[in-house]
């Protein structure tokens, strides 16, 4: 098992916005989680991620047998884990390359394997530069600053190329996207996806799901996962919308 | 207060003993500035932070200190200077040792035919009329003791003349190394440059100490003419001891469509002033200021800046950064005046602090002041943290806080650093950012 999310409870500025999340993933997989605006995948995301604006109440998450709460943000990325943000930060100033040179020789140091010169850096770079269609110039230019949405995007996954995670957490990346870029988005996350690392993919809309094929789905309502399943459960949920999933729901919490 | 009159009777008793010195010197024009200068001096005080342009900016510690005059050091070939100088770059260099000009370190290039870059001693003892025609009328001492002493003091410095038309295609580099060790000292370099009609140049004006932590007071002043249509690159970079006082002006007198550019690059003192002056004289005037300040511990940076949109269709553009940590302070007043005659102005300014300690503080003024109808101006200040949303990112990608933080105070401050068009000036800049950051572990 690479990840297991037991009974997770989160809160922002007070306010509970994760109700006791279960999850299985184990490596090899694609995990899909859907839901309606709101709902809370975002807040999952996050909270995988370690953003200390979501403070955890209850519950907890195993990852790669360690207990992933206590670990920092930084040490989270350095065993593996990555998030594809849904708004990927503008940072003026910081180019793209400085950005990944520093952050995959932390990991390296971290994982005690030599740091990579700037040759072999360079050489890294550009045949991960392929995958997402991305260009020389977008690449040596701050990070994200004055990028298109889908460039912002195409970016999240290059990053998610060069670091190579055994979890990648893809936070909406389709949200936004035209046709073209999302397949190119889509094309590079399936070369990403082998045998040994994992995907969760968190997504509004089904429409990604015909480019990234997930084992499971699951989705989240109110800050539970209300029903598992498999791809088919992504297409029903696109044929009924998501009222399909409210309406029982919500009767339950009533009674 | 006591004190204080104290400490003009000393500066008063040094100028007699200057005076003295003088010798044949006396009867030069220039000794008229002098003594008026010095007159003036006698009538002022030295200002309290009663005063608005010295609200935040407390001066007593200078005051406690009984200075020296500098004394020329005769073996100034033992100092090492090759630490200040810029890698890979072709330029002239001249040195000023605690003030005065040091033919043996100085290497002036083969310069364009009547270019001149020579010690501001030697020229006013030839009696060069640029000097003559220019020193002492930019920066007005009438209500500014430091300048009046400076003034009453000119005796050495940089002049610079490049003659209209002639571009000089390689930077000067000015480097004025102080050299206290036990003796408190002051010194006063005194600089004039002046760019002729369709000239182009670069200056650098460099202070640095040869020890960290001398005590010694510099009291410069640089008058600065760009005549028309002349392009101007200045930079002034600070690195003093963190025990000096610096106290810097600067006056820009900006002929029709000259270009000035401004740069000031400050790692501080116990307490640095900078005052910078311009005014724009001919329409079609450009000018851009930028600043960057870098303050830890006690020390206290202070920019003072005026442009005045004397005429029409002119531009200034102006951008101020500062970097505090620990207890230091920062101020920054910059004013922007818009004469009622100067329509189709463009005057732009921003001032950004980021404070990364609970006790530094940042005291910051825009102010513009606006009698012209058809202008286009804003400024704006803002004094924060570091971006907390830029952090978690780049420690999502498994960068350390330390090494996340040092990586966006550099962006901060690359942004000022990146319009430096001096190359090797502006690498050995991020040198000592980057050292200062401990980005390179």
């Amino acid at each position: 098992m690479l990840l297991e999310i037991k009974n997770l409870h989160a809160n922002i500025e007070g306010k509970e916005i994760l109700k006791g999340i279960n999850l299985k993933v184990n490596i090899g997989e694609v995990h899909a989680i859907m839901g309606p605006n709101g709902s809370g995948k975002s807040t999952l995301a996050q909270v995988l991620a370690g953003r200390e604006e979501y403070e955890v109440t209850k519950g907890e998450i195993i990852y790669n047998e360690k207990n992933l709460l206590e670990l920092s943000p930084e040490d989270r990325a350095r065993e593996g884990v990555f998030l594809a943000f849904q708004y990927p930060v503008e940072i003026p100033g910081v180019s793209n390359t400085n950005l990944l040179k520093t952050a995959l020789n932390e990991i390296r140091k971290y994982q005690g394997q030599p740091e990579l010169d700037a040759m072999e850096f360079l050489s890294l770079i550009k045949s991960k530069m392929k995958l997402v269609e991305l260009d020389q110039t977008l690449v040596s230019r701050s990070v994200n600053e004055g990028f298109s949405g889908g460039e912002k995007k195409r970016n999240e996954i290059f990053q998610m190329a060069v670091l190579e995670p055994k979890l990648a957490v893809l936070d909406e990346t389709d949200s936004g996207l035209d046709i073209d870029a999302l397949r190119i988005v889509a094309n590079g996350v399936n070369k990403l996806k082998s045998e040994k690392n994992a995907i969760v993919v968190v997504t509004h809309y089904q429409r990604l799901l015909n480019y990234i094929v997930p084992d499971f789905v699951h989705v989240l309502y109110k800050g539970k996962i209300v029903r598992s399943g498999d791809k088919s459960l992504a297409l029903e949920l696109e044929e009924k919308g998501y009222d399909w999933i409210k309406a029982p729901s919500d009767s339950v919490e009533v009674a | 207060m006591e004190n204080t009159l104290d400490i003009k009777k000393i500066y008063l008793s040094h100028f007699a003993d200057f005076e003295h010195s003088l010798n044949g010197g006396k009867s030069h024009p220039i000794h008229q500035l002098r003594k008026s200068a010095i007159s003036n001096f006698s009538e002022l005080q030295f200002p309290t932070t009663k005063e608005e342009e010295w609200k935040y900016t407390n001066i007593s510690p200078l005051l406690k200190h009984s200075f020296e005059p500098a004394k020329r050091i005769f073996k100034d070939t033992e100092i090492k200077v090759n630490h200040y100088l810029f890698d890979k770059m072709e330029h002239s260099l001249i040195v000023f040792v605690n003030g005065f000009y040091s033919k043996e370190l100085s290497k002036i290039k083969d310069l364009p035919r009547g270019v001149i870059i020579k010690s501001l001693a030697d020229a006013i003892k030839e009696d060069h009329p640029i000097v003559n025609q220019h020193l002492g009328k930019y920066a007005d001492f009438k209500n500014h003791i430091f300048t009046s002493l400076s003034s009453a003091f000119v005796q050495d410095g940089a002049f610079i003349y490049v003659p209209d038309g002639k571009v000089v295609e390689d930077p000067i580099h000015i480097l004025f190394l102080t050299f206290a060790g036990k003796n408190k000292i002051f010194i006063q370099p005194r600089n004039l440059f002046v760019a002729g009609k369709n000239s182009q140049s670069a200056i650098i004006e460099h202070f640095a100490s040869l020890a960290k932590d001398d005590i010694y007071f510099s009291n410069s002043v640089t008058e600065i003419v760009t005549e028309e249509n002349a392009f101007l690159d200045h930079i002034k970079l600070q690195e003093e001891s963190v025990q000096a006082f610096h106290i810097g002006r600067m006056d820009v007198h900006q002929e029709r469509n000259s270009n000035f550019v401004s740069h000031l690059i400050s790692f501080g003192a116990d307490i640095s002033r900078n005052d910078f002056n311009s005014r724009f004289n001919g329409e079609g005037g450009e000018s851009m200021l930028n600043g960057l300040f870098l303050v830890e511990g006690n020390q206290l940076f202070d920019a003072h800046t005026l442009i005045d949109h004397a005429k029409p269709h002119c531009n200034s553009h102006e951008h101020y950064k500062g970097i505090l940590t620990d207890s230091s302070r920062g101020v920054f007043n910059g004013k922007v005046i818009v004469r009622k005659d100067a329509q189709k102005t463009n005057a732009f300014q921003e001032n950004n602090n980021i404070i990364l300690s609970d006790n530094a503080l940042v005291n910051t003024k825009p102010q513009l002041e606006i009698f012209a109808d058809d202008v286009k101006c804003s400024h704006g200040a803002t004094i924060g943290q570091l971006d907390n949303d830029a952090m978690f990112y780049l420690k999502s990608r498994g960068i350390g806080d330390d090494k996340a933080k040092a990586i966006l105070i550099h962006a901060f401050a690359s942004d000022v650093v990146r319009y430096i068009k001096v190359n090797p000036v502006r690498d050995y800049i991020e040198g000592i950012l980057k050292s200062k950051f401990h980005e390179d572990q």
